[in-house]
């Protein structure tokens, strides 16, 4: 193939290599040239100075944010929610796609139950009814209330049919052998299925996790005091709703040295954190799950 | 399956139990909970206190000067979203097919579906720093070249466009992932017939690949007509400021503003029913035309 290329195709194909190369690259540019002013000293990034590589590099942006008792503390919530909330989701997860992987005969109300849960994806009560419900159950400023009321919203459904497509492609011999030694529906889901399971576990998970760690809208209404503010709240109301009713004096002192630009670009930096962590696990596992998911049972 | 089956049907009831309830609660009686867009919601009274006002609410909401524009932008953002989720990923896929060397190809792929996984509010934050017009790196770039500088969320011609830019940058890399798993898929055989034809890469392209990838293109069209009125709330919301409202407040927005910032609950809950109804009429029909002519099923 490689020696009878003609001359337009080898162009074709240099030049593809090179234009797809030039649109990752600009794909995390802006990524690059934040995390380069996160580092940057303030003068530097109020000249204009900073492109991609730290100027005057310091970590008095980093000094700044982690002495910051509300970055700390929302820290904290956001911790407590992704732990606490991520195992919540699986569990739950794992509760209602196991019943629902089951055949028709196995689990009589198999259908009308599975509909039960999508049609929530198709109409939804809005925006006001869902604050008031969660008010008048009282979630609001409580940590569950960044968790209940979510589990059963769009992302967790998709989960839900990852996973029960998944247990529905084990063979069904494993499950019989089961039931044949006199294990019932509980033993079958944790002793059998569920540690065969481990693909579409890890993918559900990592996909929990990031929900949790990004959800900021339900920190916003449902927390009305900002000490309970998870961290994506909190920066939120600092990096885009700029509220200088946050600053406090003690703030816009440092900020002269630190420079409202590059401590942002340090928040933001930290937000990101846990997701360029776990960004090579999800990517490998990831297209497993999309995969999985579309086979349809 | 022997006699008395719902009694070994018991357990699987009890397993799914807990997320039915919780389901119930939090999705079906906001269902309920639609009631007061047809009522003077107090919240003190509740929704069995508060007084009925019939379609007050509705005719209210039909009155509001700016509703029709909200809905322009809502449909004009969501369908230009559309298009350029459509076109950017197919032709994306189709140029990392042409790659032969499987590690480049998924280094690609590695980087750019990085974006995905963060939210609207970090990348929010990353956008509102680099496309400032005063000190952000891309109005750098743009005078260093001779140009004005041009501020993308603050001008109303601008803003939507920037809204469709960006949200393809966040998510074209993910979007790639499903067209490229078509590709795959298609017959070697098709190619090597191709070539014997005397077929180039380029009729190949259009009369093998192109082709073969047309259920999922026609799939993937129909499932995000459902969400025509869904412009992006997470987007849109971290990225606009009241200077753009008039090219970029779409009706997710202005649901929370009415709702949650003027307290108008039943005001907002008759706009988000007004949402809810439609969408739900265009989700139905693409999942139905998605089962009908792609064998599509969401379980």
């Amino acid at each position: 193939m490689r020696s009878n290329m003609s001359i337009s195709r080898k162009l074709f194909v240099s030049g593809n290599y090179v234009f797809l190369t030039l649109l990752a690259v600009l794909c995390l540019l802006p990524l690059v040239h934040v995390l380069a002013l996160s580092f940057s000293s303030s003068s530097a990034a109020g000249t204009g100075l900073v492109r991609f590589w730290p100027v005057d590099m310091t970590l008095s942006s980093y000094r700044f944010v982690l002495d910051k008792p509300e970055f700390l503390l929302s820290m904290g919530v956001t911790v407590k929610r992704v732990l606490l909330g991520a195992s919540f989701n699986m569990l739950l997860i794992i509760l209602v796609a196991y019943p629902l992987s089951k055949e028709t005969k196995a689990f009589r109300l198999r259908t009308p139950l599975a509909w039960y849960f999508v049609f929530t994806m198709l109409f939804s009560g809005g925006l006001i009814p869902l604050y008031m419900t969660v008010r008048n159950t009282g979630m609001l400023d409580s940590l569950w209330g960044l968790i209940f009321p979510t589990w059963g919203m769009g992302t967790n459904i998709f989960n839900i049919v990852l996973m029960l497509n998944f247990f529905r492609g084990l063979p069904k011999e494993l499950e019989e052998s089961g039931v044949v030694d006199g294990a019932g529906h509980w033993t079958v889901c944790w002793k059998i299925i569920v540690p065969l399971s481990l693909p579409v576990l890890a993918t559900v998970a990592l996909f929990t996790i990031v929900y949790h760690w990004n959800s900021w809208f339900d920190g916003l209404i449902f927390m009305n005091r900002t000490e309970h503010y998870p961290l994506s709240t909190y920066l939120q109301t600092i990096l885009v709703q700029d509220q200088l009713a946050n600053v406090n004096a003690q703030d816009l002192a440092s900020l002269q040295e630190v420079s409202d630009r590059t401590a942002k670009a340090a928040q933001i930096f930290i937000g990101s954190l846990p997701i360029l962590l776990v960004y090579p696990f999800l990517q490998r596992f990831f297209i497993k799950g999309i995969v999985m998911g579309s086979v349809k049972g | 399956m022997k006699q008395g089956g719902w009694n070994r049907e018991i357990p699987l009831y009890l397993m799914i139990l807990p997320g039915v309830l919780l389901v119930f609660v939090y999705s079906y009686v906001p269902m309920a909970g639609i009631v007061m867009a047809f009522q003077h919601f107090v919240p003190a009274r509740g929704w069995f206190g508060s007084n009925w006002v019939g379609l007050d609410n509705f005719r209210y909401v039909a009155a509001m000067p700016d509703i029709v524009q909200v809905v322009w932008n809502t449909i004009f953002i969501s369908a230009m979203k559309l298009i350029a989720g459509i076109v950017v990923p197919i032709t994306i896929a189709l140029l990392l097919n042409e790659v032969g060397k499987n590690g480049f190809k998924r280094g690609i792929q590695t980087l750019v579906y990085l974006p995905h996984f963060m939210s609207w509010v970090i990348l929010g934050g990353v956008l509102i720093d680099i496309l400032s017009p005063t000190q952000g790196l891309v109005n750098l770039m743009i005078k260093q070249f001779g140009g004005h500088p041009i501020y993308f969320l603050g001008d109303n011609s601008w803003f939507p466009f920037t809204l469709v830019v960006t949200n393809e940058w966040k998510e074209f890399g993910f979007s790639t992932i499903v067209y490229l798993a078509a590709l795959t898929n298609i017959n070697p055989s098709l190619y090597e017939a191709a070539t014997i034809d005397g077929a180039n890469r380029w009729k190949q392209m259009l009369h093998v690949t192109l082709p073969g990838m047309t259920p999922i293109i026609v799939l993937m069209v129909t499932l995000s007509l459902g969400q025509i009125l869904n412009a992006g709330f997470d987007q849109v919301f971290n990225l606009y400021s009241p200077v753009v409202y008039e090219s970029g407040d779409i009706i997710d927005t202005l649901i929370y503003r009415i709702g949650l910032v003027d307290a108008q609950y039943s005001v907002s809950t008759a706009v988000g029913l007004f949402k809810s109804v439609i969408s739900f009429l265009f989700i139905s029909v693409s999942y139905y035309l998605a089962y009908r002519f792609a064998n599509y099923r969401i379980f």
